[in-house]
């Protein structure tokens, strides 16, 4: 009994505390089981990996930059479309000018931040509402794309390609294995233990509760596994493959975003702005700049995702990046984010991400039309957010309070924690 | 015009919510066609009694009994006590600004024929109804576009169009100038000639002199007493006196006070209202506070205290008009939140819920949210040496909670406020301006906090309290200021602080010699 309390709340309270992640997370592992059983094994296979990571690595991108648009407590509507018009003007300024590669990634990620502080300017300056402003500039930049392409497509050189379809390089012996890929998976298993044991000292600095040590060591085990199997299967597949330069892309963001959106004064600001603007203000932030900077770093973002679509199928067109914008935000919700701000974190956003992905991958692996595609995703979206709403309304936290009622006498009481590294202490409701 | 006939009895009327009571045994009698006032400091409990008259609080939800035109009456909603011809118009009006005033009147009660809204006979009817009030204006005319004069005669067109036999008026001049306060004092007299009965709650005492036959004054949710103002020869005065006629009793920590040199100035401090372009809500105040000093302002709701203190804190509210600052001699800028807290200024709000608090926060992420630079390098926060901030603050103001990691929602009241003077305190303030600090919290985390701005005064801080409840600055502060509308009309030392006379420069613009 104690034991499974003390699971449900350290195993996964590391960085998503937030129980609807918990629960996201089985849903994941469940969506992920379920279509390996029913394609008969494809979807765990390192091809069917590859493919996914490549496909959606960019809407993974944006839904990071869309979770801090929506913790502030706005939306971003323009995201497919910024990602469409930097996609075009970069090739078109690689093919023009003959830029060099490195150069056009540079061109793009100011055009991003260009576009950015346009959309920032209004919404943060001038007060219009992000949707409207976002609204404004999906038709913006969707007609820019089609008025600077012609409406057609144009090629993108060779080396450009890499971020979007690019593979780390064979190197060392030869181990059956991609190398890097392999290297990059024992330094994963490293970090994750280094972190645990760092987060169980700064416990013991706050003189706080400790998790138990078979927690911790069940954590370990859990998270080293998983990595451990992801990386022989990324390493795995057909010679000349591995993790794609695009998803190493995707994790070096996530690790960056989380660390400054739970570590340091910037990134409590945006939960401090989404969870009481007022408060916020009167607490000394400067609640302009904070909105600026979230709507710009969401088109550099997008812009960043926009150039690997367009590295991925080699050339930019006029219908990239269309209804982006609804996968990311979905993502996020399904992640846990709060539709009224203030709440939400990155990895939820990417778990969030992925069930989405792995819902879209799975079914087309059995052939399922794309109309089925939309309703179930529809319906998933929906319900996620239904669940959790009616829990709230309940006075209960999550799908997990309901999952887990049966095993429990105390109230659950989740608390809406972010900014922890590590493994909260008992909960008690506290009255008087 | 009879006066005589009993139109409404309310009957020891008690009403709880959760850990207050808010009337006790509170009887009301009013006689048919007569003006009524009701007075009481703010929370003696006026609002909640005018809420169970109209339904807002329904029937069972407090004890008593209401007779009403003889027979007694179980409202259950508001639409219930209309119906009965009850209608009561609050301070802030119930009117869609999009909307004309024909349209106004007869929101959710509108004529019809054959189902569909006879607005013909809206426009003559709306036009009959504006004359009654003496509101000349286009019945088409935009609420939004015509003054909260007119249109609290717009809400008072609105309560005839429902046949109304009973009025009650919340703080009707509260937002008016003198003329249109004149204007309405006038036309309550016309009703009265023509058998209309009227109950009227405000804080201006000389428009309540003037103006009610007979006047109930509650006081910490008791009837105190009933004063027929001609019979009685009612004048402010009397009314002052049982409003505050209050024992203080030692609900507050033993202290020696200890003011040094003066060391912050404010001059000439004019602020306007951030929408209404002609009312000042600051006109050229001025005040000092010394080091180690607790400096009391007191004033009714809406004189102007807390819109002082926001203005000040880095032009947090209205429109500044001019009005310097001085510390330590030297002019300060506060023109942001950031620089205030920079020059060592601190607003505890008198809404912790709304604007105090990011009620999604944990304590910890509360406590240090005003000044995270303290806890970090580079923007990167020190999370450890966050919660051991979090605990020491935990420990010295005895924050009642298992762990700093608890969110601030469940905390009580009590406990939230001391969160939020925390996240103040760690910002190392010069001057604290606590507005309504103990608002909504029980007598014993009230003694506490008293405790807490005694500690912060004798480190040499200066503490300026913003409170409705005159007992609690008497108590607390070494100097209080008067405010009303907007003016600071008194400046009170702490050995001739008495009620009567605070609630004197409280209620009026003049300047009473201090004896």
């Amino acid at each position: 009994m104690s034991r499974i309390k003390d699971l449900q709340k350290n195993l996964f309270g590391g960085t998503t505390s937030n129980a609807r992640q918990f629960g996201m997370i089985f849903t994941l592992v469940a969506i992920i089981l379920l279509f390996e059983v029913w394609t008969g094994g494809l979807t765990l296979t390192s091809g069917n990996l590859i493919a996914v990571v490549s496909q959606y690595s960019y809407i993974l991108i944006l839904s990071i930059g869309m979770l801090m648009v929506i913790v502030a407590g706005h939306i971003d509507l323009s995201v497919g479309s910024v990602a469409a018009f930097t996609g075009i003007v970069v090739a078109k300024a690689m093919q023009e000018f003959s830029l060099p590669w490195p150069v056009g990634i540079l061109v793009g990620l100011a055009v991003g931040a260009l576009i950015g502080a346009w959309q920032g300017f209004w919404v943060a300056y001038i007060g219009v509402p992000a949707f409207i402003v976002t609204l404004a500039g999906m038709l913006l930049f969707r007609g820019g794309n089609q008025y600077i392409g012609n409406a057609d497509t144009v090629p993108v050189p060779e080396g450009f390609r890499s971020i979007g379809a690019g593979f780390l390089p064979e190197i060392g012996p030869n181990t059956g294995y991609n190398n890097l890929t392999l290297l990059l998976g024992v330094a994963a298993c490293v970090a994750v233990v280094w972190r645990e044991l760092r987060a169980r000292q700064t416990r013991h600095e706050m003189q706080a509760d400790v998790a138990p040590v078979w927690i911790s060591g069940l954590r370990l085990v859990v998270m080293v596994g998983v990595i451990i199997f992801a990386t022989l299967r990324f390493a795995g597949g057909r010679v000349g493959t591995s993790l794609p330069i695009s998803g190493i892309i995707l994790i070096a963001l996530v690790l960056a975003y989380s660390y400054y959106t739970r570590n340091t004064i910037g990134g409590r600001h945006i939960y401090a702005v989404g969870g009481n603007a007022r408060a916020a203000e009167l607490s000394g932030v400067k609640l302009k700049r904070v909105n600026f900077m979230v709507m710009m770093n969401m088109s550099i973002l997008a812009a960043l995702a926009g150039m690997i679509f367009v590295a991925r199928s080699s050339a930019s067109g006029p219908q990239d990046g269309l209804s982006w914008e609804l996968d990311a935000i979905a993502a996020v919700f399904i992640g846990g984010a709060a539709v009224s701000g203030g709440l939400g974190t990155i990895s939820g956003s990417i778990v969030g991400g992925l069930v989405m992905a792995l819902l879209n991958n799975g079914l087309q692996l059995k052939g399922v039309g794309s109309d089925m595609v939309q309703i179930i995703k529809g319906l998933v979206l929906l319900l996620a957010v239904a669940f959790d709403v009616y829990n709230k309304s309940q006075g209960r936290f999550s799908i997990l309070g309901s999952l887990m009622r049966p095993f429990r006498r105390d109230d659950p009481g989740q608390p809406l924690d972010r900014s922890l590294s590590t493994s909260d202490t008992d909960k008690a409701p506290i009255a008087g | 015009m009879t006066v005589d006939s009993t139109l409404l009895e309310m009957r020891s009327i008690t009403k709880t919510f959760p850990g207050v009571t808010a009337l006790e045994d509170v009887n009301l009698v009013v006689r048919s066609g007569e003006i009524h006032a009701i007075c009481g400091e703010n929370g003696a409990g006026k609002s909640t009694l005018m809420k169970v008259l109209s339904g807002v609080h329904p029937h069972g939800t407090y004890t008593g009994q209401i007779v009403y035109q003889g027979d007694e009456v179980r409202f259950s909603n508001i639409r219930a006590s209309e119906q009965a011809g009850i209608v009561i118009i609050h301070q802030e009006l119930a009117l869609v600004p999009g909307m004309s005033i024909t349209e106004n009147i007869f929101l959710g009660n509108e004529p019809r024929r054959r189902g569909s809204i006879d607005w013909k006979a809206a426009q003559r009817r709306a036009l009959e109804l504006m004359e009654q009030v003496g509101l000349r204006e286009d019945p088409d005319t935009l609420i939004k576009d015509i003054g909260v004069g007119k249109q609290q005669l717009v809400e008072i067109a609105k309560a005839f169009a429902k046949e109304v036999k009973l009025l009650i008026l919340d703080e009707p001049t509260a937002a008016l100038n003198e003329a249109d306060s004149q204007h309405l004092l006038d036309l309550l007299r016309g009703f009265r000639e023509r058998g209309i009965t009227s109950i009227i709650i405000s804080h201006k005492l000389n428009e309540i002199a003037a103006v009610a036959d007979t006047i109930t004054i509650l006081r910490d949710g008791r009837t105190i007493e009933s004063l027929d103002v001609k019979a009685d020869g009612v004048n402010e005065d009397r009314i002052v006196r049982g409003m505050v006629g209050r024992e203080l009793h030692s609900r507050f920590p033993d202290h020696t006070p200890d003011p040094g040199e003066v060391f912050f100035e404010v001059r000439d401090w004019t602020v306007r209202h951030p929408i209404s372009t002609e009312r000042l809500v600051c006109k050229g105040s001025s005040f000092t506070v010394k080091r180690g000093e607790i400096v009391g302002f007191a004033g009714l709701m809406g004189a102007g205290r807390t819109e002082l203190a926001m203005s000040l804190f880095g032009r947090s509210y209205g429109v500044y008009l001019g009005g310097r600052v001085f510390k330590d001699g030297k002019e300060i800028q506060l023109r942001t939140v950031a620089e205030a807290i920079e020059h060592g200024l601190a607003y505890v709000s008198e809404d912790r819920k709304a604007i105090g608090l990011n009620l999604l926060d944990d304590i910890k992420t509360s406590m240090v949210a005003a000044k995270l630079s303290k806890i970090s390098t580079h923007g990167v926060i020190d999370q450890v040496e966050e919660h051991r901030v979090a605990e020491e603050y935990r420990k010295s103001l005895r924050v009642k909670t298992p762990s700093v990691d608890e969110g601030v929602t469940k905390l009580s009241g009590g406990n939230q406020q001391k969160v939020v003077l925390a996240k103040w305190m760690f910002t190392d303030p010069d001057l604290l301006i606590l507005d309504e600090p103990t608002r909504g919290i029980d007598v014993g985390a009230k003694y506490e906090i008293y405790g807490i701005i005694q500690r912060l005064a004798d480190q040499g801080k200066g503490v300026i309290v913003i409170s409705s409840e005159l007992p609690e600055l008497i108590g607390l502060c070494d100097r209080i200021y008067t405010v009303f509308e907007g003016t600071i009309t008194g400046d009170v030392a702490r050995g001739d602080a008495d009620p009567e006379l605070l609630m004197k420069q409280m209620t009026s613009t003049k300047k009473i010699p201090t004896p």
